[in-house]
């Protein structure tokens, strides 16, 4: 049965192939974008995994009517206090500019912020550093910098040679450490960090907590986001923000899923018109090919037989786009999460539902042109022959 | 083969040997106006015998043909295909019946372009049952008798007409048919090719193959030891009804 299903593909091969490439395309859409939506994700949920869906951040409200943009600073005491809170971290904006020598003009700031920051920062950030080490006991008293990754691009500095100076506060300081991107907390990718101490002795800066990091115990984090607010700030609780910034990376997948939503919807459309296309090709074939139709009968086939034929060959048209389609998602989705640096995964329900699809599509497209196929008169066909 | 006809004009209605029969034959086709192409046909074929039916175009000759082929149904009368009478059959019991017995030679040839000579005439036993490997090595047995041999393997396309022709033949002949019926088969044939595929009717009616040739040509017609006319859907002779 495949043997004379496959006739009139093997002698037409370029139509075959034409016709099949659009039912190709479709699946090769649909499976791409659900590889690529699966693969993304797999990646987006390892990253969540390293950076912890458990930190919660603690900030000022600022803006008008809301209050000074400043913390308690028995804030961190307080919310430390908090049962599940594991560990806490304060940052301080300090009001002070960065440049990267005493010659650039004031107003040329890049930017860059300076933030006084406990050292234990990178830690609960699940941050990294890029060269050099991050601040510590001792360099925190001293006239030293961590710059984050944005900030050192800006300021020119790729490396920690140990005797890198910026002109920060008026002052000279030395960039002891270079970090990678935060990834939960970007806005420190433009910052300058510098020691607590250091910011008091050489800044003259007085330490008002202006966002506090936390890590709670990740079976509470429900919990203790809904006590924060009024334990940072008993007097005005409505001051304080309070955010989950893993929060924000989902929010980025869900986008991301309502865009696979769009190609899936656009993958269907080029499907159903590799459908036409498929049905198109069949009603041809069987005008042009009545002789051998009327042969077939002739020779004892049944209208069945005739009909399974034409089904037949639309069903391996379609199977053929199907399988090349799966094929051609598969390979489209390894190269682009090989780049991204993703592992390839195409989930199975992509590759068994692009084949399945593309079957009961060639089957819808092949059902007319197969039944009018059976429905012609022997005679008929053999004498427009 | 004279032997064979009298041998059956002596029982002409036991009917055993009577391979195909039409009676009363007339077919309307239902266009307006309505065109007669047959009208009250008697006509039948021994087992053995070897027919020429011959007549101008529009004489209903294909008409004929296909009934006697079983591809299409007459109006009115009967008509009885190696023992079966076909009013009583389905659609389907009659493509049984042509497989079974009934092979066909057409002017165009009809062989499929993308197979070989072997694929083919194995293709006359596609509805049969028989598996793909019996097929073929019936096609070969087939191919051999009309001297293609040496084209088994060739595809359609690359075959000279009279070879395409023997191809045609050998596929018809395949499933060992009760009667074979060729319609022009020297239609597209030059001379000497035309009297190839003549002389090759006449050798493998004389192996014991029934054969009706339908044809315009009265020199062809009139070479076959019993000859038909056709004209406005009538038999005008039958050299035939002489012998009974």
């Amino acid at each position: 049965m495949l043997r004379t299903a496959s006739v009139g593909l093997r002698t037409r091969r370029l139509r075959a192939a034409l016709s099949a490439l659009g039912i190709m395309i479709g699946i090769a859409a649909m499976v791409g974008v659900l590889g690529l939506s699966e693969s993304s994700k797999s990646d987006l949920l390892a990253q969540l995994d390293r950076l912890g869906t458990n930190l919660l951040t603690v900030q000022a409200g600022t803006g008008i009517g809301i209050g000074s943009g400043e913390l308690p600073s028995e804030a961190a005491g307080m919310i430390s206090r908090i049962g599940p809170v594991e560990q806490t971290s304060t940052v301080s904006a300090v009001d002070a500019n960065v440049y990267k020598s005493d010659f650039i003009p004031e107003g040329q700031t890049g930017g860059i912020t300076v933030q006084a920051v406990d050292i234990n920062l990178l830690d609960t950030l699940a941050g990294r550093v890029a060269d050099g080490k991050f601040l510590d006991d001792a360099t925190a008293e001293y006239p030293t910098a961590v710059l984050g990754s944005v900030a050192a691009e800006r300021l020119g500095i790729r490396e920690v040679t140990g005797t890198q100076q910026i002109w920060l506060g008026e002052q000279w300081f030395t960039v002891v450490g270079l970090l990678d991107q935060f990834e939960l907390n970007p806005d420190l990718d433009r910052a300058a960090l510098v020691g607590m101490s250091a910011a008091e002795s050489y800044l003259n800066h007085e330490v008002v907590p202006s966002s506090i990091l936390i890590r709670v115990d990740p079976d509470f984090v429900d919990d203790v986001t809904s006590v924060l607010a009024a334990t940072a700030n008993p007097q005005n609780p409505e001051e304080v923000e309070v955010a989950r910034p893993s929060d924000a990376l989902e929010a980025k997948e869900a986008a991301d899923d309502a865009f696979t939503a769009l190609f899936l919807g656009l993958g269907a459309v080029a499907l159903l018109v590799g459908g036409v296309g498929i049905a198109n090709v069949m009603v041809i074939s069987v005008l042009e090919r009545r002789s051998e139709i009327g042969l077939r009968r002739a020779l004892g086939a049944t209208k069945r037989h005739v009909a399974v034929q034409f089904l037949g060959e639309a069903l391996l048209l379609s199977a053929v786009g199907g399988i090349g389609g799966v094929a051609l998602g598969w390979a489209v989705t390894g190269v682009y999460a090989n780049v991204r640096g993703w592992d390839t995964l195409i989930p199975p329900i992509a590759i068994i539902g692009g084949v399945v699809a593309a079957l009961l599509i060639g089957a819808v497209a092949g059902l007319y042109p197969a039944i009018r196929a059976a429905r012609m008169s022997p005679t008929e066909a053999l004498r427009t022959a | 083969m004279t032997a064979v006809l009298s041998e059956n004009s002596s029982t002409p209605t036991s009917g055993r040997d009577i391979v195909l029969s039409l009676h009363g034959v007339t077919k309307e086709y239902p266009t307006t106006p309505p065109v007669r192409a047959l009208r009250g046909v008697d006509f039948s074929v021994t087992r053995g015998e070897l027919v020429g039916v011959v007549g101008p175009s529009g004489s209903g000759k294909s008409t004929l043909l296909h009934i006697m082929g079983t591809l299409d149904r007459p109006t009115a009368g009967e008509v009885t295909v190696a023992g079966y009478d076909i009013d009583d059959l389905s659609d389907r019991d009659l493509s049984a019946l042509r497989s079974r017995h009934i092979g066909f030679v057409f002017q165009q040839f009809h062989l499929l372009s993308g197979y070989t000579a072997l694929d083919n005439v194995a293709d006359g036993l596609l509805y049969t049952g028989l598996n793909l490997r019996t097929r073929r090595d019936m096609a070969e047995q087939a191919l051999r008798r009309v001297d293609l041999g040496h084209r088994l393997d060739h595809v359609a396309t690359k075959l000279s007409g009279g070879e395409r022709q023997r191809v045609a033949v050998a596929r018809a002949l395949v499933g060992t048919p009760s009667i074979v019926l060729a319609d022009e088969p020297t239609g597209n044939l030059d001379t000497e090719n035309s009297d190839a595929i003549v002389d090759l009717i006449r050798q493998i009616n004389e192996e014991g193959v029934t054969f009706v040739v339908i044809t315009h040509n009265r020199e062809i017609a009139g070479a076959f030891p019993r000859t038909a006319g056709l004209r406005d859907g009538r038999i005008e002779y039958d050299t035939g009804l002489s012998h009974e």
